[in-house]
């Protein structure tokens, strides 16, 4: 994993006003300064505050934050890791465990579809719209082409997801490096569609509906031949099945683009000065479609991941309340867009989310306020990682806007610098 | 005008550490109204500290300030202002989308019942600008003005809040001869107002165009304080590098061969697709450096991106050795042989967050050396950004340490190292050595000619009289988008400055 680590290199930068200055002009430059300053050390402190702010609301609600927290940290499985567990607690913990790492899975994606285009100087919100139309795609192969070889049937899904994922992805990218449509609000627009898109799909009626469950707005089950196998715990309990090893190899891929391969250089360099990269000769409208596309696929192929693992099939009520896309976003922050923190990241939330959940939680402690508390601390890592990279994203953004409507009438098909402000 | 009057402002034995590297050490200095004292040194040599100290951003470990002579601390910008310190800064802190008379009234802004009062505002700059001849239109937008008006801007705000002590940190920078020339009228009359002036620079003709002392500052110390009067050009330069410099690069006559970069008629537009360029035409053979010499604006910049592919001609012709470019974008223009050294090297020479290897790899990364089948070669690129480091002596940093952390010089040297190492047939240099100091000017004018020697054409577009002269085997004028002159290396000050504003021009006598 030496690669991964690399990538998680210190940032030497010296105490000097001018490139202080000039590293503060864009969020992807702030960004690898962040990286840099403290990679490790800042998002775990970010992380322990938040914990412990959470622990003040419990407190201030009368309960006991020691108690809660133990309750959720069991909940999450991670005591297995603990050898002196044994019995039915240790049955019991494996069971969460498997929970916990089936959440990570697709958050590890989506965050890493969040994180590439964050360095290439983009903000993908429209993580959930990819993973939705990802997770219609699957679902719909998933249940097809029943009798196909079940290895070529599952590398058929993931891949149609991936590809379907890039696509939705790959519009706001289209619409960004032709039009100039910041893809903050174009990827934002997407999610809705690709939501209402999947409704219609499986709405009572509509085309992929479940035909043998007329009365149910579902989709049909996954064939036996796509699922994926379940390697630790029971296929019938919702074991671990395999689809965590293809989130990780795809964070190994992740890591290589971004270090290693010419694609990877060109948008960083893009990420970090459009205009020093149009000066390189490189297409910067382009290399954005290019890694919306990647992005995308990432995405699209973290629901097919969901369904071929052990959602198997799609309500119209999952689509509408799913959230992993919007996970994604803190998850990226949180691993500040590297692939090993986004993993841990990931992982970190894939737990909070399985502790939180109600089965996992004792019966002493008030259920509706645990559950909370996963959206409080995640709101408040939000907040602590992510304001000013926000704010400065919506900001540039909203002054590419301005500068891109005024200048209309002499934008170019080839897209013009950005830079020059 | 010098001595006489008591100081208003004293630095006295400022001392300023940053870890192990002193950056002031035990610095004097004084300025008194009426006079306008100079801070010259090289880049590094602690200037900007020195100010930085008076303007309460940073707190000195040893020393004291005295305003009129009783000592203040100044522990903020707000205690500087209110000890009546005026700063401009190099890069100018103004609110992009705001007007003039906003900007300058920001943060102590004339109200009535709460409401923010502009046409008290604009009255008050009215009368600032009309007292010293610092021409503004209030409400113009700041994106919308000049680099010059900006800096005006700038000294308007400054007086709009009282200063008595003006500080300039590097203001002619940015700007045109013109505008240097419009600056030093308003110093003149702002000293006769009485104010004090500090002056900060590395350019010793204008150190001795403005001031009425000269302070030297060598890495860190105060080596000498000396009136203008009896300083040479020579003398301030042995004083601020500690040895002996070649001001005017050396320089045999080039021996011009066949053309490399013909351009015909070429019409240039420019984002709002006004002409910028028109019809201008010229031919830059081997061995020979062309100079582009014009006022700030004048379609210097979009002639450059032309010829370099960062922008499409509106039309015309731009041949590289027969090859035609003229709209093909970058990429083709660097196949077809052009490297390009960029005016900016923030905002286009160079990807800061990059390392310095990746940097050098920015024009030539797609060639098979440094990249195959789409997998970069990063052991070649560091190896090669070592050669190169050493070759160009860029000094603060290894292939692996960031742009962002080395200083000006070295960064430049970075972008010029690499545009000369993709080993191009035509090297387009825009205001190569900006913001440099004189040993790196000494260092890139001596790399120019050896380029050139080596049989390189070389198309170089300078704001800077002196460099042009030193430089170039012929001098093309630019003005509104035309040539509008041909000159030798030896033509006049008056006459190149004559035709560079648009005056009369009898067409001398085309130089071979």
């Amino acid at each position: 994993m030496t690669l991964l680590e690399d990538e998680l290199e210190g940032h030497p930068l010296g105490g000097e006003e001018e490139s202080d200055q000039a590293a503060l002009r864009s969020p992807a430059r702030l960004t690898a300064f962040r990286r840099g300053s403290g990679a490790i050390t800042v998002p775990v402190l970010t992380t322990v505050i938040a914990f412990l702010a959470g622990g003040l609301i419990v407190l201030a609600s009368g309960h006991d934050p020691v108690s809660t927290y133990t309750s959720i940290f069991t909940g999450t499985g991670l005591n297995w890791l603990f050898p002196w567990i044994g019995g039915a607690a240790r049955a019991t913990a494996a069971g969460n465990l498997q929970q916990t790492l089936l959440q990570a899975t697709p958050l590890i994606l989506v965050g890493l579809a969040v994180a590439f285009a964050f360095r290439a100087g983009m903000f993908n919100i429209g993580g959930q719209g990819q993973y939705t139309v990802g997770g219609i795609v699957a679902v719909w192969i998933g249940s097809s082409f029943a009798g196909m070889s079940p290895v070529l049937h599952i590398a058929f899904a993931i891949v149609a997801a991936g590809l379907a994922g890039a696509a939705w992805a790959g519009i706001a990218g289209v619409l960004k490096a032709v039009t100039g449509a910041n893809e903050v609000i174009s990827t934002i627009m997407l999610n809705w569609i690709a939501i209402w898109l999947g409704v219609y799909c499986f709405q009572l009626g509509g085309p992929l509906q479940n035909p043998k469950m007329p009365q149910t707005p579902v989709s049909s089950n996954v064939v036996a031949g796509a699922k994926l196998p379940v390697f630790w715990g029971s296929a019938q309990l919702q074991g671990l099945d395999v689809g965590i090893f293809i989130a990780f190899a795809l964070a190994v891929v992740f890591a290589i683009l971004i270090k290693r391969t010419r694609f990877g250089y060109e948008a960083r360099a893009v990420g970090f000065n459009p205009e020093a990269a149009r000066y390189a000769g490189m297409n910067v409208g382009r290399t954005w479609v290019r890694v919306m596309l990647v992005c995308g696929a990432f995405a699209g192929v973290a629901a097919s991941l969901d369904i071929l693992g052990w959602k198997f099939n799609l309500y119209t009520n999952d689509i509408q309340v799913s959230q992993v896309g919007f996970y994604g976003i803190a998850v990226a922050l949180l691993g500040r867009n590297s692939a090993s923190g986004t993993v841990a990241a990931a992982v970190l939330f894939g737990a909070l989310l399985t502790g939180t959940s109600d089965r996992n939680i004792h019966l002493s402690i008030d259920p509706t306020l645990v559950q909370y508390l996963t959206f409080m601390i995640e709101g408040i890592i939000i907040m602590l990682v992510a304001t000013d990279v926000i704010t400065l994203r919506l900001l540039k953004g909203g002054r590419r806007i301005a500068v891109a409507l005024r200048s209309r009438p002499a934008k170019a098909a080839r897209p013009s610098g950005h830079g020059a402000s | 005008m010098t001595g006489s009057a008591p100081p208003i402002l004293e630095l006295k034995g400022i001392t300023k550490k940053f870890g192990s590297v002193v950056a002031n050490d035990r610095v004097d200095f004084d300025v008194a109204a009426g006079e306008v004292h100079a801070l010259l040194g090289e880049n590094g040599a602690g200037k900007s500290t020195l100010m930085s100290v008076l303007y309460g951003l940073y707190t000195p470990d040893e020393g004291e300030i005295l305003v009129d002579g009783r000592p203040v601390e100044i522990h903020s910008p707000r205690t500087a202002i209110d000890a009546g310190i005026g700063m401009v800064h190099q890069h100018f802190m103004l609110v992009r989308v705001m007007t003039v008379a906003e900007n300058i009234v920001l943060g102590q802004e004339p109200s009535r019942w709460g409401r923010l009062d502009l046409k008290a505002a604009r009255a008050r700059v009215h009368e600032l600008s009309d007292r010293y001849g610092l021409a503004v239109d209030p409400d113009a937008r700041i994106e919308d003005i000049t680099v010059g008006a900006e800096q005006r801007v700038e000294i308007l705000k400054a007086l709009y809040r009282n200063a008595r002590i003006l500080v300039l940190d590097e203001p002619t920078a940015v700007l045109t001869a013109q505008e240097v020339r419009e600056l030093t009228g308003v110093l003149n009359r702002l000293k006769r107002d009485g104010a004090a002036i500090v002056f900060i620079s590395h350019k010793l003709r204008e150190v001795l165009d403005v001031a009425d002392r000269i302070t030297v500052l060598r890495r860190g110390k105060r080596v000498a304080s000396v009136p203008r009067a009896g300083a040479t050009e020579q003398s301030l330069a042995r004083l601020v590098v500690g040895r002996d410099v070649v001001l005017s690069a050396a320089k045999r006559h080039g021996t011009p061969a066949e053309p490399l970069l013909a351009v015909a008629d070429l019409h240039v537009g420019d984002e709002r697709r006004l002409e910028k360029v028109s019809g201008v035409s010229l031919t830059v053979r081997s061995g020979e450096i062309v100079a582009i010499a014009g006022v700030d604006g004048n379609g210097q910049r979009e002639l450059v991106d032309a010829i370099t592919g960062m922008r499409a001609p509106a039309s015309g012709r731009v041949r590289v050795d027969g090859r035609e470019i003229a709209g093909q974008g970058v990429r083709a223009a660097t196949e077809a042989g052009i490297a390009h050294i960029a005016e900016d090297r923030h905002l286009r020479g160079l990807v800061l967050p990059f390392t310095l290897a990746e940097n050098l790899a920015l024009r030539e990364y797609r060639s098979p050396q440094c990249s195959a089948r789409g997998w970069m070669r990063l052991a070649h690129l560091r190896e090669r950004a070592g050669r190169l480091l050493s070759e160009f002596d860029v000094r603060g940093g290894g292939p692996d340490s960031y742009a962002a952390a080395l200083s000006g010089g070295n960064q430049q040297k970075v972008a010029v190292a690499r545009e000369i190492a993709s080993n191009p047939k035509v090297l387009v240099a825009h205001q190569p050595t900006r913001g440099l100091d004189v040993g790196a000017i000494e260092f890139v004018h001596g790399r120019l000619i050896e380029e050139r020697d080596k049989g390189r054409a070389i198309l170089l577009v300078s704001l800077e009289y002196e460099e042009v002269r030193a430089l170039a085997d012929r001098i093309l004028v630019i003005y509104e988008g035309r040539i509008v002159g041909e000159f030798s290396p030896d033509v006049s000050e008056e006459e190149l400055g004559m035709a560079m504003t648009g005056g009369q021009v009898s067409r001398s006598e085309a130089v071979v």
